[in-house]
């Protein structure tokens, strides 16, 4: 079989120091986007244990799966949650879930813990939409802007040239700076009339460095214009699978003449994080009302 | 809040927005709509709120371009929805 190149790594993480059983709120949150699944799960407020995998053609499944494979060997049960929230595309098909909740709040409220409280503006590069998030102090969303209806400025779309141009996704940031000189960006922004151009540039005997440097200039371009519908403040972050690709985020930091924020936490979990923060906060305040009656 | 519902493609930009902090939950361009572009549903972008606001429906949300094509026609500045809004939570992108 082919080498699929725009495979990416799919991993766990958990903290060894955090005992999950002296905790007494375990919230979990489940972002199950349209390529990838991520899941959090949080003792009292702590992050305790993250996954992100692929998501599958089925959405249920693809959150159970992330949520075991966040749970292996720590001896948690889904049994063990008090409180799960679910959110991305899939919010709705999250079998164990108790409530669901929009990527939207959910990126900014996680957003505000990895980045801290003076996170204003958030861009949110995910699979298959860019959004264009405005935060206030307490990771309330005060405006925001998405864009699903076209693949430019996606994830999928830079999966789709890290196959085109055989270079592994994870390489494809800093791969993209290895040009002697910045070309000009593709003039489509269209994944797929993007590809054909690409084709062309190719046959005309571009370097596939420069090709990839074109599309992920072009990308940033497209993004950028999505930012000034919403006022653009200082103290901007990106997140989803796109902040790790150096070769967009450096290129967006340049047309807006801005440095993005970066954090200690991966920057594909803000939605599960921002989904298990709210789901410790709707535990506490059903407990409360449990006891009140 | 300012929530924009809508897209940007080939052929323009397309958003409604609501001004949730404007926005009571009353209804009234549910109702003034002729394509029923809008409803009134939980605030998805504040889950802590208990307070309803008008959205435009998820059906609508990427054909908005089309689903205004009648008002956009006759008068663009008399448009039914920003007309029955007293409170001046709704406006057009394009």
């Amino acid at each position: 079989m082919a080498k699929e190149y725009w495979r990416w790594k799919e991993y766990n993480w958990q903290d060894e120091n955090i005992d999950w059983r002296e905790a007494e709120t375990i919230s979990a949150g489940v972002d199950v986007g349209s390529v990838s699944s991520q899941a959090v799960i949080m003792a009292d407020g702590e992050l305790f244990a993250y996954a992100s995998m692929r998501t599958g053609s089925n959405s249920p499944k693809s959150a159970e799966n992330v949520m075991k494979w966040c749970m292996e060997d720590t001896g948690l049960t889904i049994d063990d949650l008090h409180f799960t929230v679910g959110t991305g595309y899939g919010r709705v098909n999250v079998p164990f879930a108790d409530k669901a909740i929009t990527e939207i709040a959910c990126h900014a409220r996680g957003a505000h813990k990895m980045y801290g409280k003076t996170i204003r503006t958030l861009l949110d590069m995910g699979g298959q939409d860019c959004k264009a998030i405005s935060v206030d102090e307490k990771g309330k969303v005060t405006n925001f802007l998405m864009n699903d209806k076209c693949a430019a400025g996606t994830g999928r779309g830079m999966e789709v040239f890290a196959d085109l141009l055989s270079l592994p996704i994870e390489e494809i940031g800093e791969l993209s700076f290895q040009v002697e000189e910045e070309p000009d960006p593709v003039s489509s922004t269209c994944v797929i009339f993007a590809k054909s151009e690409a084709t062309g540039l190719l046959r005309d005997g571009w370097p596939k460095n420069k090709v990839l440097a074109a599309y992920s200039s072009a990308m940033a371009h497209r993004v950028v214009s999505l930012l000034q519908r919403i006022d653009i403040q200082e103290d901007f972050a990106i997140t989803g699978g796109i902040a790790k690709n150096s070769g967009v985020v450096k290129r967006i930091e340049k047309e807006l003449g801005l440095s993005a924020l970066t954090t200690k936490y991966d920057s594909q979990i803000a939605g599960a994080l921002g989904a298990a923060l709210f789901g410790k906060v709707l535990c506490e305040k059903k407990r409360k009302k449990a006891a009140a009656v | 809040m300012i929530a924009n519902y809508g897209y940007k493609d080939g052929a323009g930009e397309f958003y409604i927005s609501v001004d949730t902090d404007k926005c009571t939950g009353c209804g009234d361009c549910v109702t003034a709509c002729p394509s029923s572009v809008f409803e009134v549903r939980e605030n998805e972008f504040d889950p802590m709120a208990d307070e309803e606001m008008a959205a435009v429906t998820e059906l609508q949300r990427k054909k908005l371009q089309f689903a205004c094509t009648t008002c956009k026609a006759n008068n663009n500045k008399l448009l039914p929805c920003i007309n029955s809004c007293e409170f001046g939570a709704i406006a057009h992108s394009w």
